[in-house]
């Protein structure tokens, strides 16, 4: 096994988590943007429920494994918590998403699941969540090779 | 350690009053007029799918890094080619496709009619563009920080979700506002 562990149980893994998030996406209605859109217009607040309800989940196996479990079976890393640090990309990135959220009603998640649920008409999105991604991308690193020039040239 | 026992009580309050709020009227207003039920199952599997991957393999699977490692396929850019993308891109498509599957899945055992939505092409472009950059540049999505971020009770997170719910919650509001519907 890698180190990272890609052996086929390693593959099941992540069909199996997929397929149940993927699931859960359907079931909870957000792989429909009109019910995304209903929760940011106040009018239906079942989102924070969705969101609520698998922060909980999340947070309980985090709590759960981070405590009493040593390493994860399949990888052997260790379990951690998901703490990034908080620098003016994050502020700057989540308002840019909040815009496109709101304008669009889909995120990456619900995305995928929304064409699983046949609504090929959400192409337009992960064509445009794909597009978004490349140009940040691009731009980053435009920019960082104009900063190495501007440091060389010291 | 107490932080996230701390995080996972305070999910859990904010979930019992959004419980307690339940046919509640608030200016005249439902606050769940389609029930509670299937937002809460749903958002549990959603939760367990994310813990089935993490406790087998200790790696918290957001759903926006895959825009980018998945970019690397095709793409030059440094950027797109650091190792921590290419090591993860191939499981990463594996994620997307069977997260496709289990909605189909859903589909197919409980709602086998054809839907497709009403939202405007334009409205889908141009956020999911956005979506996009908003998303890598601040790191994590709606999975990523919205769900595993606020179950680690981190502070990056905690912030990044504010801004990015608050701001689409106004922004949504204005384009209805403009008479744009869907």
């Amino acid at each position: 096994m890698s180190a990272e562990g890609r052996g086929p149980l390693f593959t099941l893994l992540i069909v199996a988590g997929g397929l149940i998030e993927g699931f859960g996406l359907a079931y909870s209605g957000m792989a429909r943007p009109e019910v995304v859109l209903d929760f940011l217009q106040l009018e239906d607040f079942g989102l924070l429920l969705v969101m609520g309800g698998a922060s909980v989940v999340a947070g309980v196996t985090f709590f759960v494994a981070t405590r009493w479990l040593d390493r994860a079976p399949l990888t052997g890393r260790s379990y951690t918590r998901r703490v990034k640090s908080l620098d003016r990309n994050v502020v700057t990135g989540g308002l840019i998403f909040g815009v496109g959220w709101g304008v669009s009603g889909i995120c990456p998640g619900a995305g995928y699941a929304s064409l699983g649920v046949g609504n090929y008409v959400i192409l337009w999105a992960i064509a445009g969540m794909f597009v978004g991604a490349y140009a940040q991308g691009y731009w980053r690193a435009y920019r960082s090779d104009a900063g190495a020039d501007a440091v060389s040239a010291d | 350690m107490s932080g996230v026992a701390l995080a996972a009580a305070a999910a859990l309050v904010d979930l019992v009053l959004a419980e307690l709020a339940v046919g509640v009227q608030v200016a005249g207003t439902e606050l769940f007029p389609n029930g509670v039920l299937e937002y809460l199952i749903g958002g549990l599997f959603v939760g367990a799918g994310i813990s089935v991957i993490y406790l087998g393999s200790g790696i918290i699977a957001g759903n926006s890094t895959f825009l980018e490692t998945t970019l690397s396929y095709g793409s030059r850019l440094p950027r797109f080619r650091q190792p921590r993308f290419v090591q993860s891109r191939d499981w990463r498509v594996v994620f997307f496709l069977s997260i496709v599957a289990g909605a189909a899945v859903y589909k197919l055992a409980f709602d086998p009619t054809v839907w497709v939505t009403e939202v405007q092409w334009w409205r889908l472009l141009g956020g999911g563009v956005l979506v996009g950059i908003g998303t890598r540049v601040g790191k994590g999505c709606t999975a990523g920080h919205g769900v595993c971020g606020v179950g680690s009770v981190s502070r990056t997170s905690l912030v990044n979700v504010a801004l990015f719910v608050g701001t689409a919650i106004v922004t949504a509001l204005v384009v209805s506002g403009l008479g744009v519907s869907p």
